[in-house]
């Protein structure tokens, strides 16, 4: 994005309730234009409602919605400057796939020739060149989702609303379909809105990424920062696979913070965390920050000493549970304060995954960046 | 393992379809049977008919005049067939659009009809349409009423009224049958819209078609099958129909199941009523065929 960030869909104060239910609580944010933004959130959470508000299918009960600043209370579907690529691709059985890509340019009146020139065009762009004359049921899952999608970019839409593109997909398509679609996002320069569950897509693939919990924004960040900086617990703990203990503020300056923790213990942080001395707060530490030691060799303690004073960021277990994954392996202590810790190893050599195994004792450090205390 | 056992093991088949393959032999094939020979014979006296392998009954039926009225209750099938098209499409897509809260009370509405017998149904209908049924009450009234007016803002009153013949025409007995058949027709068209992927019509409106474009487009093209389904359900018994024209029509409305009626009981003709009730069979049958070659060609292309 070179041009300035400018917002290609405004949401304002918007809700939606079904009856009783709210399924959109009074969110607000701007979508810029030419950007990769990802909804992310769990079943329910009212992202696919917030998308197909944007596209029209639903209307919101309060607050407005504009799409390149024009007012779209009012404007069904079929008027509004936005494609959808449907969960269920939504590809007409009874169409060749040609007719398929073709059946918005008719209807907005496009002449024969270019329509010709134009779904040619679209279908190369989704690598489905020559496949013009087959039918939907002749076609895997996959290449049906490259038909929908060939189908709403040859709109030229100002926007691309797509409702969990990849979730049908089999993980190894999955991936390659997260790629692709990045790509295809900076060829055609158009704006992405995805909405997803899934927080690895979301994390490839997004510029931006707001992720909802029960009908509210509850961060929205680069995904870096979300994983890195998560705003509250709901988002740690959503996005990646996180510790989270509860411990009391004890030191908070500007440059130093340090939380008591009664399950892990003394948590030191080399930056300030601007929150009231003697709250309740929440530490959440990753489970691939944090460093496992055979006791005993006095490692981790002047690990954890070289930035944090001493006892702090520092723990002691037994390993209960143990899962090798290939490339890292994933373990499960149980502290000797009772809690229970996961601790993720990368195996950056072959016999790495023999250091430890069940109910060997062990030791942890951090370093006093990588814990994030939540306020929240 | 359970369901293929019982497809694979042959005694199980044959004892669970066995009673319902005897009892379509015995009381429908074997009575069949006996009307498609009588169709060969001729009468000799009152009761008996002898089977003589003669084709007259078929040369009489195929007369200018039997084939006319042949003619005219395909027509008035059709006709029959396609109002309740136009009409049942809009009604089984309310029912597929309709809330689920209303849905069952909708469908069920359908289904009503079929638990009063045809004939009190025809009887109720007759009494709305009759002379002095609600209809012609319900218009005398509008133009007694209008007519009162004129008078009130001192013009010339209307003419008496003299109520309009509903009954025992033609537009009886097609009034009559759709009322019938409506049912027939809205419940394949509503089981193949319910079966419709909804996100398809979203697809349509979202590249920016409208609503009726999106029906004529996708809607009726992905229903066809119900269409079809519909049209013959209602087509086949339509055409056999004989409570309705009966009851219902005029001297000139008669419809072939009417004059096969009477072959059986007034005019005391099993054979030629055979031969008749055969010919109407047969045509069935070629309805019925033309509609599976139709579905093996679409298959094979």
């Amino acid at each position: 994005m070179t041009e300035p960030t400018r917002p290609i869909i405004q949401i304002q104060n918007v809700s939606k309730r079904f009856g009783k239910v709210t399924a959109v609580d009074n969110v607000s944010l701007d979508i810029n234009a030419g950007e990769f933004f990802v909804l992310l959130g769990p079943s329910g959470c009212g992202k696919t409602t917030l998308l197909r508000m944007i596209a029209g299918f639903e209307l919101p009960t309060e607050g407005r919605i504009l799409i390149d600043g024009q007012d779209m209370a009012g404007i069904p579907p079929n008027k509004r400057p936005v494609n959808m690529v449907f969960q269920s691709y939504a590809v007409f059985p009874h169409m060749s796939v040609a007719d398929n890509v073709a059946y918005g340019l008719k209807i907005a009146g496009v002449k024969g020739g270019e329509v010709k020139d134009r779904v040619a065009e679209a279908l190369d762009l989704v690598k489905l060149g020559g496949f013009e004359s087959r039918m939907p049921d002749q076609m895997s899952g996959g290449q049906r989702q490259r038909v929908a999608l060939a189908r709403s970019l040859v709109m030229r839409p100002k926007v691309l609303l797509l409702d969990e593109p990849l979730s049908a997909l089999d993980a190894k398509l999955r991936a390659q379909m997260q790629f692709e679609l990045s790509e295809l996002q900076e060829k055609v320069g158009i704006t992405f809105v995805t909405v997803t569950h899934d927080q690895d897509e979301a994390l490839s693939m997004a510029c931006r990424i707001a992720v909802i919990n029960k009908g509210d924004v509850a961060q929205l960040a680069a995904p870096s920062d979300l994983y890195e900086y998560p705003a509250n617990r709901f988002v740690a703990d959503f996005v990646g696979s996180v510790n989270i203990f509860e411990g009391k503020l004890t030191l908070d300056e500007p440059d130093k913070a340090a939380v008591d923790c009664p399950g892990l213990g003394k948590v030191y942080l080399n930056h300030g965390v601007t929150g009231p001395h003697g709250a309740d707060v929440w530490v959440a530490l990753r489970p691939e920050k944090i460093y496992l030691h055979v006791p005993g060799a006095g490692k981790a303690v002047t690990a954890a000493a070289q930035d944090a004073p001493d006892g702090h960021n520092f723990a002691r277990g037994r390993i209960k549970g143990m899962s090798y994954l290939g490339d890292i392996t994933l373990f499960e202590i149980e502290l000797e304060t009772g809690a229970r810790i996961r601790v993720s190893r990368p195996n950056l050599s072959r016999h790495d995954q023999e250091d430890f195994t069940w109910d060997d004792k062990v030791s942890m450090h951090w370093r006093a960046d990588s814990p994030v205390v939540l306020l929240g | 393992m359970a369901e293929q056992d019982w497809k694979t093991n042959k005694g199980v088949f044959a004892a669970v379809s066995l009673p319902t393959l005897v009892w379509i032999f015995l009381f429908f094939l074997v009575p069949m049977a006996i009307v498609w020979l009588y169709s060969f014979g001729q009468n000799k006296g009152l009761t008996d008919i002898e089977i003589s392998g003669t084709l007259e009954n078929y040369k009489r039926a195929t007369e200018w005049l039997y084939l006319t009225i042949f003619g005219k209750s395909f027509a008035v099938a059709a006709l029959v067939t396609l109002i309740c098209l136009i009409i049942g499409f809009p009604v089984a897509m309310a029912i597929t659009f309709a809330s689920e809260k209303w849905r069952p009370w909708l469908l069920l509405g359908i289904m009503l009809p079929f638990w009063t017998n045809l004939l009190i149904r025809t009887y109720a209908l007759m009494m709305l349409l009759g002379t002095q049924g609600f209809a012609n009450k319900g218009l005398g009234a509008l133009w007694e009423g209008t007519s009162w007016l004129k008078t009130l803002v001192g013009l010339q009153p209307l003419p008496t009224w003299e109520p309009v013949q509903l009954l025992f025409n033609n537009f009886a007995v097609v009034f009559g049958l759709v009322y019938v058949h409506l049912p027939f027709m809205v419940l394949p068209l509503y089981a193949a819209l319910d079966r419709l992927d909804r996100s398809l019509i979203e697809a349509s409106l979202d590249l920016g078609a409208g609503h009726f474009r999106t029906i004529m487009r996708i809607v009726v093209p992905l229903a066809a099958p119900g269409i079809v389904a519909g049209v013959m359900i209602t087509l086949i018994p339509a055409l056999g129909a004989y409570l309705t024209p009966d009851l219902m029509g005029g001297t000139d409305s008669q419809m072939i199941a009417n004059v096969i009626e009477r072959q059986f009981k007034k005019a005391n003709d099993w054979p030629f009523g055979a031969a008749l009730s055969f010919l109407l069979i047969y045509a069935m049958f070629a309805l019925i065929a033309i509609q599976s070659m139709r579905k093996k060609v679409a298959e094979a292309s």
